[in-house]
């Protein structure tokens, strides 16, 4: 629960992160309830924070009853893989790691492959790992704010035996009821934190003090501009081209994925007030920073979730 | 005027630059107001999405670049902005031009969060704006100034209603196509009024605009001097919110999940959806009617001192009661009513029609229960509001019927007699048993005390008693399989078999009951699932008296073959599958019914025009390609006989 100012009194009308914080804990819940075997995806970014953090309250003092999972590219920043692990230990949940041993094997990277290094590590790697654990629902961090195909998915869902999505063939949601009925071999995709925006994500975090990876706030890091793109020179593994020489930047990123693919902006911001001004302030939306979207032109995401993807 | 070369222009509120902490202490405290557009396309309601989303600055310069790149290519607006394209996600609705499915929209203004339902206008679309309309406070209902109130008015009117929706905002649209002509606004405004009374709706607020100009959005007007106000952003401010309604009724609360990380701690979760509560509130524990108080109200922030509608938690209550999953936590003397028979709104949502009589899961609050519908008392014709004769509800059509549930539901009438609502524990969804589609989505009215007058007899000769004096085991042999693929004659043959053994035994088949019992029957889906259940009632008493049941229809449904096993005790039922291949079947065709079914001169006939849908696991299976009636038969007795 937030805990009110002092001259809030209840009963009176809850705020609208009382309201979203009680949703997303009574939509956790309904799964642990309705579901077999459930998982919790761990981006290690911020929505998946404040996702872990209201799976904390849904089922305290109980730690959560499922395990966390992390899709791994391998590609991550380092300071990712820091918090994830410490993370889990906190909550007192299993963690997870899968990193699909063929795209391993065969030396996937997003600076030789392209578009295949999402596929083939996220997408098949998320439908490898549900595959192996029997997993029949998988929470996800999504919202519906962040792209516009986001906009129509259901909190609920469902997915065939082999992971498809079909917008046309989705349940009616009503209420705050929820079908998670399925037959075997089906699964279903969650996502709690639907009906946050980007700025509601944020100031949660600031109230209820919840750790996030640092590379969000800004700090001096070596950086390369590639394509209109900032990137950050996280290890020896980038390659950098002839004549790159990294630059020393004030930078931080507006979302984490995987380093390479992700664009860093320019930045003073080096608390959360400031962080959050920034954003109110500027006049680029979340995900321009990724590559993802831009892929087969404007239903790029549409056509990665019909494939599996988150 | 919103031009595609414009340079776009934000207004952010000055404080987030000034005081980014009094800014966001300030919006902390913002409520949350959800709610539903209604119209066509054609009225313009994407377009004032689109707007309302850029007045509130929620439109970022990438975002606007990809829509001005857009509007050139796939607008309809010339060379304005055309706001719609924002709205309309998916692909499939870019090409078609229209919208299909419930898009949740989010913007923020000073005082207010909001979450926007935007949901298709057109009739095949009803599923799709009750499910929006469900979680609305208030619902905008479009009206485009040049062609006033429609049949679809009516509709959106009707449905934002049903539902529940207590604030009704009427937006005459397209103002400035109609020279922002006053006296059509009126003419508009009366003809609804007339409109909104015969629905039952008490209240509206009228407001003339243009989504595409912008006039009267989050600013009066001057194209519009003659209209004081409010502009329909102050109103969507301002409006009261129906969560506050909640906190006046007595406290309830469904239990989710059952809280225990070891044997010192036993909590109930769930979200409260009624009232407020505290340490040593005396509740009652609702179907089990036990009495006991709270003990403390857990969270991870610490315990708290009073809970309240709308918030999670979980609740120590003081004695060791019952509690469960599905259970209701309610105030000692309110509690909720449990009840086996109802009276409902059904609102039909998949392809496939509802099949009266046929057992569907139902899900109310955190209950899910089996239930069965009837016919429905009449069906309610959307544009028109007249009340419709009906058999069944197909796509897209509302009806009230009367249901059954195969054990009692805690509920509360979804409206009730003060007209307030309970959406949490008087809504519900229907779920199909073999699919697991949600199906429906209903409303309850009230429970029909009929059941409660019918009382068992208690017997004393027992069902045990009868078996026993016979020297056998009930049975339900229960033969299924395609028309000609024999399970009359096996069926025959395992009857003469156990009258030799001096079982007890009856043969019930399509000649002694469509004949009799079941004469007023024909072959529809609906028919035939009423035509089983009879006979698996009749079968039932036929093992309380001790008999060994042998049944011989095709009962091509999976649903009602299992609705028969869930009547029989168990162990007790014996689902005999005949298999025999269509093309052997119908080579056969012993009555020549093939030979008219694919003339066309027999209707709805099993595998040809109608579904057979196979056993997944029956307990014996009979190939009669590889084994001859004679041997078919001594299988199945074997079994029977445990042999």
């Amino acid at each position: 629960m937030l805990q009110p100012n002092k001259e809030h009194f209840l009963p009176r009308a809850l705020t609208h992160l009382e309201r979203l914080e009680a949703e997303s804990i009574h939509i956790i819940r309904e799964v642990v309830a309705e579901t077999d075997k459930p998982v919790m995806l761990y981006s290690v970014g911020k929505d998946s924070a404040v996702m872990l953090h209201l799976a904390k309250k849904a089922f305290y003092p109980s730690p959560p009853p499922f395990p966390l999972m992390h899709v791994d590219t391998t590609w991550k920043f380092k300071a990712m893989y820091e918090l994830r692990n410490r993370a889990a230990e906190e909550a007192g949940m299993e963690l997870i790691v899968h990193q699909n041993p063929e795209a391993k094997e065969r030396g996937i990277n997003p600076f030789d492959h392209g578009p295949l290094h999402t596929d083939m590590w996220k997408t098949e790697g998320l439908k490898q790992a549900l595959d192996m654990y029997g997993f029949d629902a998988a929470f996800g961090g999504a919202r519906r704010d962040e792209e516009k195909s986001r906009a129509k998915e259901r909190i609920f869902s469902f997915r065939t035996a082999s992971h498809g999505w079909d917008p046309k063939n989705q349940r009616p949601e009503l209420w705050n009821l929820y079908n998670a009925k399925k037959a075997k071999g089906e699964s279903i995709r969650v996502f709690p934190i639907s009906n946050w925006t980007e700025l509601d994500i944020w100031q949660y975090i600031q109230l209820e003090g919840i750790e996030i990876v640092p590379l969000y706030f800004s700090a001096p890091r070596p950086t390369v501009e590639r394509d209109g793109m900032l990137l950050m020179v996280d290890d020896e593994r980038f390659p950098l081209k002839e004549g790159e020489e990294p630059e020393m930047r004030s930078i931080r990123f507006r979302t984490l994925g995987c380093y390479p693919l992700t664009g860093a902006v320019e930045s003073e911001a080096s608390n959360l007030s400031e962080v959050i001004q920034e954003m109110l302030l500027t006049t680029t939306s979340e995900r321009q920073g990724r590559a993802i979207d831009k892929d087969a032109g404007g239903a790029g995401m549409e056509k990665k979730k019909q494939e599996g993807y988150f | 005027m919103t031009d595609i070369k414009d340079e776009p222009v934000y207004k952010t509120d000055a404080l987030i630059e000034q005081d980014i902490d009094a800014y966001l202490e300030k919006h902390q405290h913002k409520t949350m107001l959800r709610f539903i557009t209604c119209g066509s396309v054609d009225d313009g309601k994407s377009t004032l999405i689109g707007r309302l989303l850029y007045d509130s600055k929620m439109i970022f310069e990438d975002q606007l670049a990809d829509l001005h790149a857009d509007s050139k290519k796939m607008g309809t607006q010339g060379q304005e902005i055309d706001f719609a394209l924002l709205v309309d996600g998916l692909a499939a609705e870019r090409e078609q031009g229209i919208t299909i499915d419930v898009a949740y929209r989010f913007f923020a203004t000073e005082k207010r969060k909001f979450i926007v339902a935007d949901t298709p206008g057109h009739e095949q679309y009803t599923r799709n704006m009750v499910t929006g309309a469900s979680t609305a406070d208030l619902a905008v209902i479009l009206v485009d100034a040049r062609k006033g109130v429609l049949v679809q008015t009516r509709r959106h009117s009707y449905l934002a209603h049903l539902v529940g929706i207590k604030h009704v905002v009427l937006a005459v649209n397209k103002m400035d196509l109609i020279d922002y002509d006053r006296s059509t606004f009126l003419d508009i405004v009366q003809d609804y009024r007339e409109f909104a009374e015969e629905v039952g709706i008490e209240a509206f607020t009228a407001i003339p605009i243009s989504g595409f100009k912008g006039d009267n959005i989050t600013e009066l007007s001057d194209n519009t001097p003659w209209y004081s106000g409010p502009t329909l952003m102050d109103h969507l401010e301002s409006v009261e919110l129906s969560a506050d309604e909640d906190l006046g009724k007595p406290f309830r609360m469904a239990v989710q999940w059952v809280n225990r990380p070891n044997l010192d701690f036993r909590g109930f979760s769930g979200q409260i959806s009624g009232g407020t509560i505290k340490p040593g509130d005396p509740v009652r524990i609702v179907p089990s009617g036990k009495t006991t108080t709270v003990k403390s109200i857990v969270t991870f922030d610490g315990e708290l001192d009073e809970a309240q509608a709308g918030q999670s938690v979980t609740l120590v209550l003081e004695d060791e009661v019952d509690v469960s999953r599905g259970s209701v936590i309610a105030a000692a003397d309110h509690p909720p009513e449990s009840a086996d028979q109802f009276e409902a709104t059904v609102v039909w949502m998949a392809d496939e029609a509802m099949l009266p009589g046929r057992s569907y899961w139902l899900k109310c609050a955190t209950q899910t229960v089996s239930c069965s519908l009837q016919a429905p008392k009449y069906k309610v014709d959307v544009n028109t509001l007249d009340h419709l004769a009906a058999k069944t509800l197909d796509l897209n059509s509302i009806g009230v019927t009367e249901m059954v549930t195969d054990k009692p539901l805690t509920f509360l009438p979804y409206r009730d007699e003060q007209g307030r609502l309970n959406k949490t524990m008087g809504g519900f969804i229907l779920i199909d048993k073999i699919t697991n589609q949600t199906v429906a989505a209903g409303m309850i009215h009230f429970a029909l005390r009929r059941s409660q007058n019918v009382h068992w007899q208690a017997m004393d000769i027992t069902r045990e008693a009868r078996a026993d004096l016979k020297n056998q085991t009930p049975k339900v042999l229960w033969f299924t399989g395609l028309s000609g693929s024999g399970k009359s004659t096996i069926a025959n043959l395992v009857e003469k078999r156990l009258h030799r053994m001096n079982r007890h035994s009856f043969l019930l088949d399509g000649d002694n009951v469509r004949h009799g019992l079941n004469k007023d029957l024909g072959f529809t889906d609906a028919d035939r699932i009423e035509n089983i259940r009879r006979v698996g009632e009749v079968a039932r008493l036929m093992t309380d008296a001790g008999l060994i049941v042998v049944t011989a229809f095709i009962s091509p449904f999976r649903a009602e073959r299992d609705m028969v096993r869930a009547m029989m005790e168990e162990s007790e039922f014996v689902e005999v599958y005949i298999d025999t291949p269509l093309a052997v079947a119908e080579e056969r065709d012993v009555k020549g019914l093939y030979k008219k079914a694919r003339a066309g001169t027999l209707k709805n006939f099993t595998g040809i025009d109608s579904p057979y849908e196979a056993p997944a696991n029956p307990e014996i299976r009979i190939d009669t390609t590889s084994m001859t009636a004679e041997e078919a038969a001594d299988r199945i007795v074997e079994y029977v006989l445990g042999w």
